[in-house]
């Protein structure tokens, strides 16, 4: 697939899913195309991870029609992952479950989302953020053409989040893949964004972040909190590794 | 007593015990990791109704249980994912419904004489030639699809979600891994009898897991636990004359508290 391909990687057509009768989405449509991020926001109970459920081909809709490009290569990056504490896995095993790959390949792909001291460690003893790192990195061995990022900021502190989605974003500008993201946070991912849908059961808006955040049915969702949100521009003068320790500037030369 | 070891329905025993021990043990390690302990007691308990059901068609044992416990298997994946029963209700349900029919069957034939302790408890001095052919061809066959089944076996069973996404076909994956289950048992039912088939396939396993630092590894040390108490548990029914079965299963029970001592003792 070439970047400059402007069908959609995948397109989802009146999508319907109810659990029990509990209609959870009700006439979805939306499109992914290539080279974008495009996030997915909405209160708790949104069906923001059931849509991206259904994206995926985990669950099968009621209604509706999914539509991939064929020969689309997915990396997954799940909400969190419990691993049974009696499974003796470290990390370089974890990665190539996903894919064979070199170890040498594996040191890479740690070494692109920060975490490349952790390859021997077991997964059981590393963090939340690190693990979703560590996730990150068995979705980047697969060189995906679209990457899924269900919550990733979960379990992370506000200041490693603005880290995880700079480090999105910079894997979308190399790698040119497109990249989806659930949240439910607003002010973290207008910036990181060039597409917001805003879910709750059915599409209340999409567009630009901008045009979102000025969208009378994104203001009646989020209250008077888009308002506080609107008003939020923090600058950040240093960055963090994923531990919260801070990095020190590269120098040139 | 020292030439004991020498008789040849001695060393059928320990073949078929070691033999059964060396799949047990990997695949139980896959049951430990998957959280699967009480399935594999359902799917073992339901190996009674096996027993009533080769008496019913004058089958082989083995073969009466293979049968019952695939189609145990594959009614408890069905009914754990469109029944609205928590999934240990499901398998306490099964597993004691089958055991307690087996039993209500086999009593309508007593000219058989069936001697229910040697299905419950195993009689591994029993094993006859056609018998170990059997058991024999079953390790082949299980060891043969796990080494080929391990890596998206490991994958479903690290997030089957992941898994799913990445290409692995997590559905006929688990069927597979249900259906070398259910193989297990019938082999192994002559070796340590219905009720004790779990603890082969638990305890290696759990034995194995401090010492272990890869899948793998932890594979491989379970079957040589296993095949150390196949060993141990027969050597001491010999000496001591005690039910070869329970033995086998003492001495798992023993190896895993030394190795669980041992390891608290070096964390020191």
């Amino acid at each position: 697939m070439t970047p400059t391909d402007t069908t959609a990687l995948v397109r989802l057509e009146g999508i319907e899913i109810a659990f029990d009768r509990r209609i959870v989405l009700r006439d979805v449509h939306c499109a992914v195309h290539p080279r974008e991020i495009l996030t997915l926001i909405g209160p708790n109970g949104a069906g923001k991870t059931t849509l991206v459920r259904v994206m995926l081909g985990l669950l099968r809709p009621r209604r509706g029609r999914v539509r991939r490009a064929s020969g689309l290569r997915v990396g997954y990056v799940p909400q969190r992952l419990h691993i049974e504490p009696t499974l003796p896995l470290t990390v370089r095993d974890f990665l190539a479950l996903g894919q064979r790959a070199s170890r040498a390949a594996c040191e890479r792909a740690l070494a692109e989302v920060g975490v490349g001291h952790l390859i021997a460690s077991p997964v059981q003893h590393i963090s939340g953020g690190e693990m979703q790192r560590v996730s990150l990195a068995r979705a980047l061995l697969r060189e995906p053409d679209l990457l899924v990022l269900d919550e990733p900021g979960q379990g992370v502190d506000v200041v490693g989040q603005r880290e995880l989605y700079r480090l999105i974003a910079d894997l979308r500008n190399r790698r040119g893949c497109a990249v989806i993201l659930v949240s439910h946070d607003l002010h973290l991912v207008m910036s990181a964004t060039d597409r917001v849908i805003c879910l709750n059961g059915h599409v209340c808006c999409a567009g630009e972040p901008h045009a979102v955040s000025n969208d009378p049915e994104y203001r009646r969702l989020f209250g008077p909190l888009a308002d506080e949100v609107a008003l939020y521009a923090h600058h950040h003068d240093h960055r963090h590794d994923v531990d919260g320790r801070i990095i020190e500037p590269e120098r040139d030369g | 007593m020292i030439d004991a070891w020498s008789e040849p329905f001695i060393l059928r025993a320990l073949a078929a015990g070691i033999a059964v021990a060396l799949v047990a043990a990997p695949l139980g390690c896959f049951v430990v990791w998957r959280r699967m302990a009480y399935f594999g007691d359902t799917l073992s308990h339901s190996a009674l109704l096996g027993v009533a059901l080769g008496v019913v068609l004058s089958l082989n044992p083995m073969l009466g249980v293979l049968i019952a416990a695939m189609l145990c298997g594959l009614l408890l994946l069905v009914l754990q994912r469109f029944g609205e029963f928590a999934s240990d209700t499901i398998l306490g349900i099964l597993a004691h419904s089958t055991l307690a029919t087996g039993v209500v069957v086999l009593s309508f034939f007593e000219q058989v004489r069936v001697d229910l302790f040697v299905y419950l408890f195993g009689d591994i001095l029993a094993v006859a030639g056609g018998d170990l052919l059997w058991i024999a061809l079953g390790a082949v066959v299980v060891l043969g699809a796990l080494a080929a089944l391990w890596r998206p076996l490991l994958a479903t069973t690290v997030s089957p979600d992941l898994a799913q996404v990445e290409g692995v076909p997590v559905l006929a994956v688990r069927v597979a891994f249900i259906l070398l289950l259910a193989v297990v048992v019938a082999v192994a039912m002559q070796i340590v009898g219905i009720l004790l088939i779990t603890a082969l396939l638990i305890i290696p396993p759990a034995t194995a897991r401090r010492l272990a630092g890869s899948p793998v590894q932890m594979a491989v040390i379970a079957a040589g636990s296993a095949a150390l108490s196949i060993v141990c548990g027969l050597a001491a029914s010999l000496g001591w004359d005690t039910p070869a079965g329970p033995s086998m299963v003492v001495t798992a029970a023993l190896l895993f508290v030394v190795t669980l001592l041992g390891s608290a003792a070096y964390a020191r």
